[in-house]
């Protein structure tokens, strides 16, 4: 997805600005601190004299376990006792704390060294304060966790260090030598997550559990054809409900990730708000899209599909001659569906107004944006706006857009009253940035030698042209298999569409992934190639393919696959009638990984997924192998609950599903086994939140084809099609 | 015991007063009868544990136990809940099978955005105490009612054992 490379490309910049600025920004917060009586070390440290060390942790935390692990990062090279730290989550303030977003997997790629250093930086002031102290050069200490010493016998805590040692100037971090990974004593160990205790008490964390001083509770309806106004609405019935206090109509507007037209009921509880909401009976007016579905979709793409191609991405070779040449030629038409995120915990967020400033608790995964949007939606300026993130029960990336939170802020301004907006799960549902459907329709060439000597893909995705497309809707012109065979076409046509879409997790590559990988093994079958063999063939003996954002590691790439094949004994098991295996391999977000599935799929058709194995090369180290694996086994179920259940259908320019009766989630009957190795390699350590998910579904598929004979083109997997 | 009685509200009109024991304490409560508990416990009563995920019963986010049997409480109304004891996520941990639960939930580290796990661990505590050494059937049949959308299910099913003092398979090994 070019655009999503380009930004990543933009925050790498910024982190690595941001490392100098965040140290530099300090000194603001050593002045705010110094008033409560305890001054910090730095933006992000602060030591009490007891030796307790409070660490800031910068980024939304969404079930990532970035709240746990980024502070892991700084208190390793602080040298501190893991069980003394404690961790506050920052606000978002990113003059103090740089860009802070929980997306693209890019926290451990932008965080590695920075908060290294910054732990780093630390230390080396509380030795500079031993140090003097001592009147011995701060090179002949050292510390061991919490402690600063000499080689006389002398020795001092960071408690009692700390004071003096926020006194002086903070190092160059760049001057800062850091540890040797084998002295580890946090990096690299299973950390539970910080917030583990309150999580299984119950105690309040999330944007939900948000409770202010005469605080209300508000709906807020909106047209089930995205964006229509309101035409009528009974107010004064919603009024007449016991407990709602406000019911108005919220003008809107016409962009799709702004705040859009509506009825607002504001209530002394939310089921008083909600029984109000009921009685509106609100009338919508007519919307340009409300002809819109998702079958009219399915046949313009085809009919795109036969026409000439809007514009040709990329044209390696000639296709066409090698189609003609070649001994096997093979047609397939793939599609995948709009998808919601459906965190399960439901949009929410409270916000206060008052004298003419904002406060907002907000579960997001990027809060600045939504502060320039509420800023510009309500008039006010962004410096009178205060954002706390609270946990996020489940981000996706359905709360990188802040509809929600200008929501909140409008109907808090109107009821003049602290305000907690809280969707229902049918709003939720219904008023998604969908992960776009989309449409490829390919034609593959095999060799009599079995290589793969053509590959061309119509792409038919949203847009109202190649240079407007939809939100996550594009495709990179270096896409796999793009440089790794001679004759190489990539096709795109589009097709307008008023469907919200936005990134869900591993964006792009949680449908290219589907359709690549499962055509290339229509091509292994063609070629009467096994799958793996076939695979590491078209790898080649490249090294690196290619390079900046679309750089491709090969080797990476065929190590994973090696290592997966021998994992789940790839040819070797005798399977029952019916049952198969499946690879798959893709590289997104950094991170390299191949995935071999193993399904029965029953006479009924029913499909069940036994085992998953997976093969990670997500670089040197891995920071918190709790978080990581815990994170690769549920992207990896994510997966599979995507091919096997889940659809959104448009119809009538509206949602048909609205709840988890007809928008399944997999549950634990159907949650395959999941095993899990990291292949370490000797590059710099990147993400796991969402790279492991886009093979698992080609790797379902492809097992399905080795179990029954037949190809699943198209998601959610059709059972009545796998029949005996 | 009477639980309820009328009483005059500001409108005028006659609302309920509901007495609740919930977690072990007397709770009133003046709502309609046809509120459902979640709301009553979050909004009237601070009980913020259990979670509103669908409003339907699709999800179990919401689970608490009525006299020891798991419930969604999106779907009672407090109408119907009369003497019986309320024990919430916030209150489970009293209770021998509750702790366990919650130790081993700690232990392997289960929850990741940690939403559904209250709904969670109130299910799997009513199958521990119901059943103190469940099978993977026993599992799956008392735990399916309850979504977890970043699907931390080894680990769910890994704690439960843990929990039952069962041992766990390889797989399941931080």
């Amino acid at each position: 997805m070019t655009t999503s490379i380009a930004s990543r490309r933009d925050f790498l910049k910024s982190g690595a600005a941001a490392g100098g600025l965040l140290l530099s920004f300090s000194i603001a917060a050593k002045a705010e601190a110094a008033e409560a009586g305890v001054r910090p070390l730095n933006a992000f440290v602060l030591i009490a004299p007891t030796g307790l060390v409070t660490i800031t942790a910068k980024n939304p935390e969404i079930g990532q376990g970035i709240k746990t692990m980024l502070p892991m990062l700084i208190a390793e090279e602080l040298d501190v006792d893991w069980a003394k730290v404690r961790i506050d989550q920052a606000d978002s303030d990113p003059k103090l704390y740089g860009r802070q977003f929980a997306g693209g997997s890019m926290a451990t790629p932008l965080h590695w060294d920075e908060l290294r250093r910054v732990g780093a930086a630390g230390r080396a002031m509380l030795i500079a304060a031993a140090a003097r102290d001592w009147g011995v050069p701060a090179t002949e200490c050292a510390t061991r966790p919490g402690v600063v010493f000499h080689p006389s016998g002398k020795s001092a805590t960071y408690g009692e260090l700390a004071a003096k040692a926020a006194a002086l100037p903070i190092p160059d971090p760049a001057s800062l030598s850091l540890k040797d990974p084998k002295a580890y004593r946090i990096i690299g160990k299973a950390t539970p997550q910080y917030d583990t205790a309150r999580i299984v008490t119950g105690a309040p964390l999330f944007g939900i559990d948000v409770r202010r001083p005469g605080m209300l509770y508000a709906t807020f309806e909106k047209s089930p054809v995205f964006g229509a106004k309101v035409a009528s609405a009974d107010l004064a019935a919603a009024q007449a409900v016991k407990g709602v206090r406000k019911a108005f109509i919220v003008e809107g507007g016409a962009v799709l990730s702004g705040l859009l037209p509506g009825v607002a009921v504001v209530a002394d509880s939310w089921w008083a708000a909600r029984k109000g909401r009921d009685r509106l009976n609100t009338r919508w007016a007519e919307h340009p899209t409300s002809g819109q579905s998702t079958a009219g979709f399915a046949r313009q793409a085809a009919e795109l599909a036969a026409a000439p191609p809007a514009r040709t991405l990329r044209n390696d070779g000639d296709v066409d001659a090698a189609l003609r040449a070649g001994a096997h030629t093979v047609e397939a038409a793939y599609a995948y569906p709009f998808l919601a995120h459906a965190s399960l915990e439901p949009q929410n967020c409270t916000a206060d107004f008052k004298a003419g400033k904002l406060e907002i608790w907000a579960p997001t995964q990027n809060p600045e944006p939504g502060r320039q949007l509420v800023a510009r939606t309500l008039g006010i300026a962004a410096d009178d706006i205060v954002i706390h993130m609270t946990r996020c029960g489940g981000g996706f990336g359905r709360r990188l857009s802040n509809d929600y939170m200008v929501e909140a802020a409008w109907i808090a301004r109107e009821a003049g009253a602290p305000v907690q907006l809280l969707w229902t799960r049918e709003d939720d549902i219904r008023h998604d940035f969908y992960r776009p459907a989309g449409f490829h329709f390919f034609t593959g060439g095999v060799s009599a030698t079995g290589d793969l000597v053509a590959w061309r893909d119509h792409f038919i995705t949203l847009g109202a042209s190649p240079d407007q497309l939809a939100s996550s809707a594009g495709m990179a012109a270096t896409e796999f298999p793009a440089r790794f065979l001679p004759n190489f076409r990539l096709d795109l046509s589009t097709m307008p569409s008023g469907v919200p879409t936005g990134p869900l997790r591993a964006p792009g590559s949680n449908g290219l992934a589907f359709v690549v990988q499962s055509f290339i093994d229509e091509l292994a079958h063609a070629a009467g190639a096994d799958p793996v063999a076939f695979r590491l063939k078209l790898l080649g003996d490249h090294k690196m393919v290619g390079d900046g954002p679309g750089a491709y590691n090969a080797e990476r790439m065929r190590g994973v696959l090696l290592a997966v094949a021998a994992q789940s004994g790839w040819g070797t098991r005798l399977l029952p009638k019916r049952s198969g295996m499946g690879v798959a391999f893709h590289y997104s977000h950094l991170g390299y990984f191949a995935e071999v599935a193993l399904v029965r799929v029953a006479a009924d058709g029913a499909v069940r997924v036994e085992n998953v194995w997976v093969a990670a090369d997500v670089g040197r180290q891995i920071i918190n192998p709790s978080g990581a694996l815990n994170q690769v086994q549920g992207a990896v179920i994510d997966g599979v609950s995507v091919a096997l259940f889940q659809k959104i259908t448009i119809e009538g320019g509206q949602t048909v599903e609205s709840n988890f009766a007809d928008y399944p989630l997999l549950r634990i009957a159907d949650a395959p086994k999941v095993e899990v190795q990291f292949v370490n390699t000797d590059y710099p350590p990147t993400g796991l939140g969402e790279p492991a998910l886009p093979p698992a579904l080609p790797a379902v598929c492809n097992a399905i084809f080795a179990a029954t004979g037949k190809r699943v083109r198209s998601l959610p997997i059709d059972p009545a099609y796998l029949r005996a | 015991m009477r639980l309820r009685y009328r009483r005059p509200t500001s409108k005028g009109d006659a609302a309920l007063a509901y007495k609740l024991n919930v977690d072990g304490k007397i709770r009133e409560a003046d709502v309609e009868a046809d509120t459902p508990l979640l709301w009553v416990l979050r909004d009237t009563l601070g009980v913020l544990g259990p979670k509103y995920g669908c409003g339907v019963g699709a999800c179990g986010a919401c689970t608490v136990h009525l006299d020891g049997v798991p419930v969604r409480s999106c779907l009672t109304s407090v109408d119907s809940v009369g003497a019986a004891r309320v024990v919430t996520i916030e209150g489970v941990g009293a209770t021998d099978a509750g702790r366990r639960v919650q130790a081993a939930w700690s232990a392997l580290d289960v929850a990741q955005c940690g939403y559904c796990q209250p709904g969670q661990i109130m299910s799997a505590t009513a199958l521990i105490a119901r059943k103190p050494k469940p099978t993977d059937a026993d599992i799956d049949a008392a735990m399916s009612g309850n979504v977890c959308r970043c699907a931390t299910y080894t680990r769910i099913r890994a704690a439960i054992k843990h929990a039952a003092n069962q041992p766990r398979e390889a797989s399941d090994r931080l």
